[in-house]
């Protein structure tokens, strides 16, 4: 835990070093990584299960192809149901590794220093210009230092995470946690939270996914531990190229 | 009244369904993700009903004796209660007042069957209650009914028993865990809505527990039983989770 995720090996001002490096700590890689499994597996059952009874009134329903559940017709000719309880089955298996590892992942994020290195402290200015820039293409992207952008954004997908394990148990005992649920306005407000907090990580999903592809040496990083480049030889864009 | 996800069976969904099925692809998730076949998915199937298991033991903990359902004004009632089967309502078990008998098994000292009339003698409660079924939705009902806990004690059953089981006059059968038989609000509903419970919400009772979900309220009871060994249910033996409390 020790190890420093960002590591600027020469010079204080952004741009005059040789280059930039990226750090993950094995025990990071290994919650980013269960998370991601756990994360897989909440949305995709918990789509089957939004699909056997939608909180509200929309015609929209998930493809079960993209649904975690078992195959529906053999699940209706073995048991007479649609795969329902194979989705919840997943569901109240998959909520054990999430909410462990995400609960650890906190703790060491705030007992290591990682997040109030990383992610802290994003000022108002900078996230206003870099948020320009990123509309525009040309935000920098420096290998192991996050914009202001990006702490946000981790920021978020955490908080979403967070509503999202709440409403989630509020949803799953109305009765015995019957405060989480009037805290949610109830129990059907609460289902509609749940599904917009599960909209907003995958949300994030789409952008922190397609920002990879862009910089893969930053799934170098959270592959092997460590990846390097030299300074703004991976922008995402190239309109970013400068004269 | 929720058998789960019975009522896709029905052939009023059945056209919504078939809609359903043909925009899209039923393709398992699982074994696009792993590459398993039927034998691979057998072995997760045992991980996943091992921790279903487990989860049982979880919300036994969660489950408070003393803890009652929230409850909702007269105003929150739901008029038009949805009917839920894996039949048509027509088809609903049609049992005749005075031919009915409560029948026991188990661990119980006083077997001996009751009447319907005997059984209206009961003292009974009302609630308003929210039914939650396992597929998400939920509805506000009025049962009115005997305590299924003090009934218990009155037969003379082992309260120290881990189960309760029912058997149901379509070929339901569920059970439920001893702490919830004994709450305050489970209830051998005869009523629904101020009157005598009908044919299709389960005459002449269904057992109202507002701290389960609705799968576990089975309806068209005929036969109670007390028993350490568990005895499963309809639904639960086709993998969902047994204690499916609230």
């Amino acid at each position: 835990m020790m190890a420093r995720s960002t590591v600027r090996i020469d010079g204080e001002e952004p741009g005059s070093s040789d280059r930039d490096v990226q750090l993950h700590p094995l025990s990071r890689r290994i919650m980013h990584w269960l998370n991601a499994l756990a994360i897989v597996v909440m949305i995709g059952s918990g789509w089957r299960i939004y699909d056997s009874s939608p909180p509200f009134s929309l015609d929209f329903g998930f493809p079960w192809m993209f649904t975690l559940g078992g195959d529906a017709s053999l699940s209706e000719a073995l048991h007479n149901e649609d795969g329902l309880a194979n989705a919840l089955l997943w569901h109240f298996a998959g909520i054990w590794l999430l909410v462990i590892n995400f609960v650890a992942y906190l703790i060491v994020g705030f007992v290591s220093g990682h997040f109030l290195r990383d992610f802290l402290p994003i000022r108002l200015g900078t996230l206003i210009h870099d948020f320009l820039a990123a509309l525009r293409g040309r935000l920098d992207h420096r290998l192991g230092q996050y914009n202001a952008v990006q702490k946000v954004f981790y920021w978020g997908v955490l908080g979403a995470i967070l509503v999202t394990i709440l409403s989630g148990l509020s949803i799953w005992k109305p009765v015995q946690l019957q405060a989480l649920t009037w805290l949610f306005g109830g129990y059907d407000n609460a289902r509609i939270v749940h599904f917009l907090g599960m909209t907003a990580i995958v949300g994030f999903l789409v952008v922190h996914i397609a920002l990879t592809i862009l910089v893969p040496k930053t799934l170098v990083a959270m592959v092997f531990g460590r990846a390097t480049s030299k300074p703004h030889s991976s922008k995402t864009l190239p309109k970013e190229e400068q004269p | 009244m929720t058998r789960a996800t019975l009522e896709r069976k029905g052939p009023v969904t059945a056209i919504e369904r078939r809609l359903f099925l043909r925009q899209t692809l039923s393709l398992g998730a699982l074994a696009m993700l792993t590459g398993c076949d039927i034998s691979d998915q057998d072995v997760v199937q045992s991980v996943l009903s091992a921790i279903s298991r487990w989860n049982d033991q979880a919300q036994a903990v969660i489950f408070s004796q003393h803890r009652l359902a929230p409850t909702y004004p007269e105003s929150a009632v739901v008029r038009d209660f949805r009917y839920n089967a894996y039949f048509p309502a027509d088809q609903a078990p049609k049992l005749v007042a005075s031919d009915y008998r409560l029948q026991f098994s188990g661990l119980i000292e006083d077997k001996r069957p009751w009447t319907l009339d005997q059984l209206y003698t009961l003292p009974q409660e009302s609630q308003i209650t929210r039914h939650i079924c396992v597929e998400g939705w939920s509805m506000i009902g009025k049962w009115s009914g005997a305590p299924l806990g003090a009934f218990l004690q009155r037969i003379g059953a082992d309260l120290t028993a881990k189960y309760v089981g029912f058997e149901c006059a379509d070929g339901y059968y569920g059970s439920i865990d001893m702490p919830t038989a004994l709450h305050p609000q489970t209830i051998m509903a005869f009523k629904f809505a101020d009157e005598i419970i009908p044919a299709k919400y389960g005459f002449p009772f269904k057992v109202r527990i507002p701290t389960k979900l609705g799968f576990k309220n089975p309806k068209w009871v005929t036969t109670m039983y007390v028993t350490n060994r568990m005895p499963g249910g309809f639904w639960e033996d086709r993998g969902y989770n047994w204690f499916s409390g609230s």
